[in-house]
């Protein structure tokens, strides 16, 4: 029965490569009535692509802070970590007072929180809601929806550290100047690392599964990663699997910077490497629907 | 630039495999095998077929949404799968499920999509056009289904597309709010756009569409108007149905040719169909007449889109 509609077979519809519409001409120009009207005035345009790029970020950014759970993971957590580590005595015997071993792992817990945790289980529910199909068809577009979510990120932290930051400095933290000078990018590239290998989980897992892992893994690298308690105070047998990871190396660098005002090369390597395998693992596997 | 002649779009020879699949050895499967169709300004071209012909993932590969594994695909010009930014902003569309986060809120939503667009739509006059007003400011997880087809339809239209993709538009809308939205599809095809629409309702291709490709199973199974699809299936068929109510249990089919068959629907309410010709009738009105019996209903069916869609995929006995 399916192939007996002698008219619109055989007048109307194109069967096959090199016969189609392409090269046959309009399939149904046939019709009477049509009269394209007057359309030609006007043609549709994308706004600037830095406006598009820094509307998404503001409008991400807003998201982050209105989202209760997230605030948690993003403020309360590395505030409560930061003052249990300045009362308890578990940075003791390290050469430096317990707030300035303390603040810059914690400042290095925040952009884990948001750049990681919080913006991987939102990536990953977008995803399941067809947000990222969306609004990959408007003049924003993959890149620039990631670019817009990078900078929510940065600018969720920045946030994050001015509060961190000054809630140290009440509790007598002393960095030295050009240790905040360094500290700034290595954070910045932190949470880089930490966006790539968050966007890979929310692109490749389904969104429960990204919730339960970036959770699992905030709480698992955050005690034992190196992040915020240095590597000579964790379990000797992860002392030397931490330096490889990216929570151990930006929680290293943080400190050699903060407290020292020293440069950790090899830090600044493995969080370029993470940077990079991720990002390219990401842009490989992440599947958008 | 294009002339108004050019189709806005042009599929040829489209094929989309899936896979690999466990349950075929881990073989590819191939979901789309050849379609090929065009859609132009100024009209409503529908995909037409049951739920999993194939419709969504066509409409998908035209608008970049999924990578392709055969043919070519033009839209305005240009190869949909990596699209450039202006592109973008002269196609709408809008998805099945909508897209939207569920977080947020209609009006802020609107506003944020418009400012991807150079010279967006007035939000504040879609949103008055489709009724989003009562609502507009409501958490998106908490709209009905209808609801949220009307704000991803005003979405689709922020950027005044050229080109507008809808994904089965009456999905979940009431009769009120089905209403708005043809009046406004009928509306934007007036000004021009080339709408490209899926529906598996025959009744939205009937109301809407100028030119209907009926897919099934990864293929267009025809093409044509309505009229065109209508006739070329009642001349293929020649296959009428007729009914009447009248007292139970009676046999009007003695007095009948025999190739026509009659069955009692429920008691009282009898369907004759086959190829029924003038002289079947007059059979019928003598028969009544020798009884002097009076039909309380009569209705001569003609064949409607959903005969034909049934006759031509062949989805009946599935």
């Amino acid at each position: 029965m399916s192939n007996s509609t002698p008219q619109s077979r055989s007048t109307a519809e194109p069967t096959s490569a090199g016969h189609g519409p392409a090269a046959g001409g309009p399939v149904n120009a046939a019709l009477p009535e049509r009269a394209p009207a007057e359309r030609t005035a006007r043609t549709p345009a994308p706004a600037p692509l830095r406006s598009r790029v820094l509307r998404q970020g503001r409008y991400e950014t807003l998201t982050m802070l209105r989202n209760g759970e997230q605030l948690i993971l993003a403020i309360v957590l590395p505030l409560l970590a930061l003052v249990a580590l300045s009362v308890l005595p578990l940075l003791d015997g390290l050469g430096a007072s317990r707030i300035n071993i303390a603040t810059p792992g914690v400042l290095a817990l925040c952009a884990m929180s948001t750049a990681f945790t919080g913006q991987g289980i939102a990536t990953g529910f977008d995803r399941r809601y067809g947000v990222l199909r969306f609004l990959s068809t408007t003049p924003l577009g993959k890149a620039g929806l990631i670019a817009g979510k990078v900078l929510a990120v940065l600018a969720v932290l920045v946030l994050q550290s001015a509060v961190v930051a000054v809630v140290a400095l009440f509790l007598g933290w002393h960095p030295p100047l050009v240790g905040i000078l360094l500290g700034i990018p290595l954070l910045a590239l932190g949470a880089i690392s930490f966006t790539a290998l968050g966007l890979l989980v929310a692109g490749t897992a389904r969104p429960e599964a990204t919730l339960a892992l970036t959770n699992l893994l905030w709480i698992l690298l955050g005690a034992l990663g190196g992040i915020v308690l240095p590597p000579t105070r964790l379990p000797v047998v992860v002392q030397d699997v931490v330096f490889f990871l990216p929570s151990g190396a930006l929680g290293e660098a943080m400190r050699n910077a903060l407290i020292a005002g020293q440069l950790n090369f090899f830090a600044v390597v493995i969080l370029l490497g993470w940077s990079v395998l991720a990002s390219a693992a990401a842009v490989r596997w992440f599947k958008w629907s | 630039m294009l002339n108004s002649d050019t189709p806005a779009l042009v599929i040829d020879g489209l094929i989309k495999d899936v896979g690999p699949i466990a349950a075929l050895d881990g073989r590819m499967k191939r979901i789309i095998s050849g379609i090929s169709l065009s859609a132009h300004r100024g009209q409503v071209t529908a995909l037409l077929g049951a739920n999993g012909a194939g419709k969504t993932t066509t409409i998908e590969c035209a608008q970049g949404l999924q990578k392709r594994d055969g043919g070519t695909i033009t839209l305005l010009g240009e190869d949909p799968e990596r699209p450039s930014a202006a592109l973008r902003a002269r196609v709408g569309v809008m998805l099945q499920d909508g897209g939207l986060p569920p977080s947020a809120r209609p009006l802020a939503l609107l506003r944020h999509v418009a400012g991807m667009y150079a010279t967006p739509r007035s939000v504040d006059e879609l949103v008055e056009r489709l009724g989003l007003g009562s609502f507009r400011d409501t958490t998106i997880r908490r709209l009905s289904g209808g609801q949220k087809q009307r704000v991803a339809l005003a979405a689709s239209l922020l950027g005044n597309p050229e080109v507008l993709f809808l994904d089965e538009p009456s999905a979940g809308l009431d009769p009120q709010s089905r209403r708005v939205v043809f009046d406004l599809i009928r509306e934007l095809r007036q000004e021009g756009l080339a709408i490209i629409l899926t529906t598996h309702l025959l009744d939205d291709a009937q109301k809407l569409a100028d030119y209907v490709y009926i897919v099934d199973n990864g293929a267009s199974a025809a093409a044509g108007t309505v009229p065109e699809l209508l006739s070329s299936a009642a001349s293929a068929q020649g296959h009428r149905s007729l009914t009447f109510e009248s007292a139970a249990g009676l046999d009007p089919g003695a007095a009948l040719r025999p190739h026509l068959t009659v069955t009692e629907t429920r008691p009282g309410s009898y369907q004759i169909s086959g190829l029924l010709e003038p002289a079947d009738l007059a059979d019928l009105a003598n028969w009544w007449a020798a009884r002097d019996t009076m039909p309380t209903s009569l209705q001569l069916a003609s064949r409607s889109l959903e005969d034909v869609f049934l006759a031509l995929a062949g989805t009946d006995g599935r």
